[in-house]
Formats: C-alpha cells, sequence, structure tokens
C-alpha cells in the first residue's frame, strides 16, 4: 500500500470519527499554543526589562550601598538612612579624574508630596547634581537642568518631570511656577521655583515621575538626610563611562577609589555595570521562560497522552475492521502504518492549528494592559519549531504502541461470528 | 491446487488443548467446487482459515500450487493470502463506514494494484450492484452486502473463493440467489470454491461434498474430474 493510500485511509478514520478526533487534537492544540505563547511572553517581558535597562542610557556604572540595597524601600527614606554613600563619594570620584569616567553624580532620593495651587502628587525627589543630565543624556523640554551655579549656591530650584510637570500645571506653564515640597510626612515643607522641565522619556522611565532639586539646596535644610559626619547621604552613584572604555577596569578603580574613602576593607557598596543589570534580568527572566515552558510541555504531554489513550480505545473497537484488512491481504506493516500515520495526522492538524492560535494569541497579547503593565510578548521562531516537532514525535510515540497492539489482534478471533 | 497432509490445528486456551483438526489430508484439483458439511465444532472453519493462510496448522503440511506455505513468512502469507484466496462470511464483514465501490476496492489497496476504481466497478457491476456503489453497509439489505463481500473476495482475480456458510444469514430465495451468483462465477473463471455450508440445497451446487467431524474428515465423495481438465483429479484416501 502507498503512503498517499495509508493517509487517505488515516483521514478517512479521522473524519468518519469527528468530534472524538478534534477533541483528541485539542488537548495536543491547547498543549502547542501554549507552549508559543508562554515562551512568547516570557521572552518579550525579558526584551521589556532589557530595553528599560538600555534606555536608562549607554555606558552607565551604578553604585549603590550594599546596605541600602539589601534594605530598600524602607520607610520614606527607602533605604537612604542606611546608605554608606554619601555625596562626597561622588565628589571624590569626580576630583579623581579617573580616566575613562565622563560624568558623575549622586542621588539623594527621598518621597515627598509635590503641591501646586490645588494640585498635589506624590513624586520621587532626587537631590543630584547638574551633571546627572549628561549623566542619563536628559533632554530638557523648557527651562534648563540644575546648573553648575545650582551646584554650589543652594537654591531651591525644581527640575520636573514631564508627568509631574502635567499633573501640577495642566493648563499652565510649569517654568517660573512656585512648587511646594513637603518632605517627613509634611513636618517640613519648602518653597522651590521650577527651572526646568525635561522632555518626557516614555518606556515606563522613572524620571517622568521625579522632581530633581540640588544636593547643596536640601543638604543645609533636611538635615534627617545627612550622616553623623554631616556628609548628605546618597542612595546611588550614578557614573558614566566615556564611550570605549574598559567598563570592568573602571569598576575596579572605582572600588578601590572607594574602599580607600570608606576606610573599609571589605567593601560596602557594590557597583553593577548595565550589562550587569540586562545580564541579571535575562537570568531571571529565562528561568522564568523555563518553567512557563515546563507547564505548558506539561500540558503538550498530557495532549499526548490522550492521542495515546484515544488510538488505544480506536484499536480496541475497530478489532473486526483489522481482521477484515488482513483476510483481504493487509501485512502487519500495512495495519502499523495505518494507526501510526492516523495519529500522526491528528497531531500534525493539531499542531498546526496550535501554531495557528498561539502565534494568534501571542500577537493579540502583545500591547495589552495587564495588572496595569503593558504585555510584550516576543514570538520565537524555534519554540514554533520545537512544537511542531513536539506534535509529530507525539504523533509517533501515541500511534506506535497501539499500532504494535493491532498487529498482535488473531484476525481469525477478530473474523469469529458474534 | 490445494493439498493438506496431516493437518492438525491444536488450540489451548487456558490449559485444555482443543483439536479443532485432528489429521486432515485432502487434495482439492484446480476448478473444483467442493462443499464442506458437519456439526458445530467439527472444524470447518478452522480448515478454511488454514487453507486461507488465515491460520497455521499446529503440525502437517500444507502446499499451495505444489509450494510448501506453512513456513512462510507472516508477511509473505499476507501477501499471498491477498492475492490467492477471497473470502466471503457468514456475516459479511464489511467495513462500516465505506461505501460498497471502496469495500471492493480493498484487496486492490493492499496490493498496490493500478486502476482500481475501474476494476472494483467491474466487480460490483459483475455481482449486479452498479447501482449500488456509493451505499454504505447499513444502506443495503443483507443479500446485497453479501454480492459486495462477493465482489470484494473476486475482484483481485483469486484462484479460489471461500465461503464460510456465506448463505447462512439469508432467507432461501436470496440464498439461492447468491448461489446461482457463486456457480456462474465457477464456470465463468474457473475458480475453485470451497464453501462451508448446513443446508443440504446449498451442498448440491457443490461437485462434491466432504463431511467433518470432531476435526477429522469422515466422508469425501471423492475429487471429481474438474471442471476444467488437466488438473489431475486426485482422489482421497479418507481419514
Ligand atoms: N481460537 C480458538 N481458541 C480455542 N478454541 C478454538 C478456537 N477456534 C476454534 N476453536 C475450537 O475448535 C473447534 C472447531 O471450531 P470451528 O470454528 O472450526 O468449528 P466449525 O465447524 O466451524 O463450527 P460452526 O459450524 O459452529 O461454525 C471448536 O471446538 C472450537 O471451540
Ligand atoms: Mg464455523
Amino acid at each position: 500500500m502507498s503512503l498517499w493510500d495509508a493517509l487517505r485511509v488515516a483521514v478517512g478514520a479521522i473524519v468518519s470519527n469527528r468530534l472524538r478526533s478534534a477533541l483528541t487534537s485539542l488537548g495536543l492544540i491547547i498543549g502547542v499554543s501554549s507552549v508559543i505563547v508562554l515562551i512568547a511572553v516570557g521572552q518579550g517581558t525579558q526584551k521589556g526589562v532589557t530595553d528599560r535597562i538600555r534606555g536608562l542610557g549607554t555606558d552607565l556604572l551604578f553604585i549603590e550601598s550594599s546596605v541600602a540595597a539589601l534594605t530598600s524601600q524602607t520607610g520614606g527614606l527607602g533605604g537612604l538612612a542606611e546608605s554608606t554613600l554619601s555625596q562626597s563619594d561622588a565628589e571624590a570620584i569626580r576630583a579623581a579624574a579617573i580616566p575613562g569616567v565622563s560624568a558623575v553624580a549622586p542621588l539623594v532620593t527621598v518621597e515627598a508630596q509635590a503641591v501646586a495651587g490645588a494640585n498635589n502628587v506624590g513624586a520621587e525627589i532626587v537631590g543630584t547634581s547638574s551633571e546627572y543630565a549628561r549623566v542619563r543624556d536628559l533632554e530638557i523640554r523648557s527651562g534648563s537642568f540644575l546648573t553648575p551655579l545650582h551646584d554650589e549656591g543652594g537654591a531651591l530650584v525644581a527640575v520636573l518631570g514631564a508627568h509631574v510637570a502635567e499633573t501640577l500645571y495642566p493648563a499652565a506653564e510649569a517654568l517660573g511656577q512656585e512648587l511646594r515640597l513637603s518632605f517627613a510626612g509634611g513636618r517640613i515643607t519648602l518653597a522651590f521655583a521650577v527651572t526646568g522641565v525635561i522632555e518626557e522619556q516614555g518606556g515606563a522611565s522613572e524620571v517622568d515621575d521625579q522632581v530633581f532639586v540640588s544636593t547643596a539646596g536640601i543638604a543645609s535644610r533636611l538635615r534627617f538626610l545627612r550622616a553623623p559626619t554631616g556628609d548628605l547621604r546618597a542612595t546611588q552613584i550614578d557614573v558614566r563611562a566615556a564611550g570605549g572604555a574598559d567598563e570592568t577596569r573602571l569598576k575596579e578603580q572605582l572600588s578601590e577609589l572607594l574602599l580607600f574613602l570608606h576606610e573599609t576593607p571589605e567593601p560596602d557598596f557594590v557597583i553593577h555595570s548595565q550589562d550587569d543589570l540586562i545580564d541579571a534580568a535575562t537570568e531571571v527572566s529565562n528561568t522564568l521562560s523555563l518553567l512557563l515552558g515546563s507547564v505548558a510541555g506539561i500540558s503538550l504531554l498530557v495532549g499526548g497522552i490522550g492521542v495515546m489513550n484515544i488510538m488505544l480505545v480506536s484499536v480496541t473497537e475497530r478489532t473486526r475492521e483489522i481482521g477484515i484488512r488482513r483476510a483481504v491481504g493487509a501485512t502487519s506493516g500495512d495495519i502499523v502504518t495505518q494507526f501510526v500515520i492516523e495519529a500522526l495526522t491528528l497531531c500534525l492538524v493539531g499542531g498546526v492549528v496550535g501554531i495557528a492560535s498561539g502565534v494568534g494569541i501571542s500577537l493579540l497579547l502583545d500591547g495589552r494592559e495587564l495588572g496595569g503593565q503593558a504585555m510584550t510578548t516576543l514570538i520565537q521562531p524555534w519554540s514554533i519549531a520545537a512544537a511542531f516537532l513536539v506534535a509529530a514525535g507525539v504523533g509517533l510515540a501515541s500511534g506506535s504502541y497501539p499500532a504494535y497492539r493491532a498487529t498482535e489482534i488473531d484476525p481469525i478471533a477478530a473474523l469469529r461470528n458474534e | 491446487m490445494i493439498e493438506l497432509r496431516e493437518v492438525r490445528r491444536v488450540y489451548s486456551p487456558g490449559g485444555t488443548p482443543v483439536r479443532a483438526l485432528d489429521g486432515v489430508s485432502i487434495e482439492i484439483a484446480s476448478g473444483e467446487f467442493v462443499a464442506i458439511r458437519g456439526q458445530s465444532g467439527s472444524g470447518k472453519t478452522t480448515m478454511m482459515n488454514t487453507i486461507g493462510l488465515l491460520d497455521r496448522p499446529t503440525s502437517g503440511e500444507y502446499l499451495f500450487a505444489g509450494r510448501p506455505v506453512s513456513a512462510l513468512s507472516s508477511d509473505a502469507r499476507a501477501r499471498l493470502r491477498g492475492r490467492a484466496f477471497g473470502f466471503v462470511f457468514q456475516s459479511y464483514n464489511l467495513l462500516p463506514r465505506l461505501p460498497a465501490l471502496e469495500q471492493v476496492e480493498l484487496p486492490l489497496l493492499y496490493q498496490g494494484a493500478r486502476d482500481r476504481r475501474r476494476r472494483a466497478a467491474g466487480a460490483l457491476a459483475r455481482v449486479g450492484l452498479a447501482g449500488r456503489a456509493r451505499h454504505r453497509p447499513t444502506e443495503l439489505s443483507g443479500g446485497e452486502q453479501q454480492r459486495v463481500a462477493i465482489a470484494r473476495a473476486l475482484v483481485a482475480d483469486p484462484l479460489v473463493l471461500l465461503a464460510d456458510e456465506p448463505t447462512g444469514a439469508l432467507d432461501t430465495a436470496t440464498g439461492r440467489d447468491v448461489m446461482e451468483l457463486l456457480k456462474e462465477l465457477v464456470s465463468e473463471r474457473g475458480l475453485t470454491i470451497v464453501l462451508v455450508t448446513h443446508e443440504a440445497e446449498v451442498a448440491a451446487y457443490a461437485g462434491r461434498s466432504v463431511l467433518m467431524r470432531d476435526g477429522r474428515i469422515v466422508e469425501d465423495s471423492g475429487a471429481v474430474p474438474a471442471a476444467r481438465a488437466g488438473a489431475g483429479a486426485a482422489g482421497e484416501p479418507g481419514a
């Protein structure tokens, strides 16, 4: 019997049992499409995170206090109270003029309520220096960022992220307006003059929701931000490396300098490069992808067991048919071919429909809001290929054993008058 | 054409052996029409299955067209079965979901024969069912189903037709029609027919009558000279 004839026989059997065939394939359709969708979601999430890290700028190094890193987001100071870093560390790094460092800025981050007239919004206040605009490549929409004059002078000026500006001054131009910031649960309120608005960053960038003020301005007025030494604590110090600089070497140099400044043998800080962050995020989301993929893989396995189960039932039901086919000259090979092709066809149809629906669902989910966050899905060609191969493998595996059972059927017994 | 020598077939389901065939020797020449009679359980079906290569003797020799076939591989037996034998059963044994034309095509399918549709249509027409090609078994009467089965048995031009109580499920008149059809086919094609029956009227169509009891042949009217000469009618030594 030719393969083409075998295929026609198999399709005939599948079509004559429409509902059962459809339900059998459904298990596989669900398995295959969930493999594709879940991997697309996993990889999409990874892309979203790495894009965001890349969106911070280029060639960035982030120095964080190792203590604050452990206990971040405790209380209104967000770990600042325990930070081992200070503004003078940032100044020392700048003064050291390490080759390969193109800009340095400390970040003193504290939560506050921003009030302008009748509007108010909770915002993250970032005390920093004029260099931060260069560290992060910030584009200014109106006015200017903090200037070197502000770094020294201690004037109370504020530069607003785009969202903050839109919320507080929906109708008017923000520039030149007064902004009141209320710190420490309203115990200290200071009035700032708005001197600049930053261009919208988009892509869920935190800059849009921040207010930048000069460290000199807050150092004298917000005593609780200061360490016992009188130094202003810094949550983080951002360093921009010059293009082409050796980041590993730069990290070592920064580390040495800070160890010297902090007078400790063991570092009380950590230095991440953007690549480190991307690696960490990739690792996390690869684990996530693997987990999602295995869950989907299990559903594919269950689908395969369903096919095998139905094929076994089908062989038992068709005992007489098998006897008849043997009587008219079918070899055991013909019988095996018939059942394997039947299972394979069920699985491949399930696989193709599953791929189509998996791709369809992935495309539908892309960009949808889910729990306040935009989903990104990234369809992986390899996941399609893998799902298809698995479907074919499942077909072969789940057809083979029932087919073998079919050849074990004694044609004489199958044909005996009932 | 067919020669069984001291063929035994012992079934032993769960211990106690049953001798379905207990030393059967018979020679059937080409073109003979042999009726096999006997009580229920006497081994008639087992003998048919053995001749048709569906069953293998426990001991003894089976020569088909002069060639020993008991030792052939299962695949070789399947191919020989498809080419040389046609089966007709009491319960028709049609596939439930196939239309008549495709039922008849089945043996050709497994031979990988060409021109299958046309040959199958020809065989259907020969049994008078040209107008029933698209009908499924449930849409046919018993007599029509048995004709489809006969067309299927004949489509591949076999040498031997094996019929196990082909009229057993049919009323007398329809049974007679089926027997007339078989008789015509024998004379048309020089077909060898081995037919199991309980009815004397059916046995009367045969040129030779064999009686079985307890797995043995106890009576054989003897090989009458075959419808066609040259086959060398052989006498039968009896059991
Ligand atoms: N597969 C089998 N396993 C065990 N015993 C069997 C098997 N097939 C047949 N037999 C036994 O062999 C004997 C002969 O059976 P067979 O079917 O050849 O009889 P038969 O002459 O065709 O009877 P009937 O006229 O009722 O069809 C019976 O006793 C039967 O029980
Ligand atoms: Mg019988």
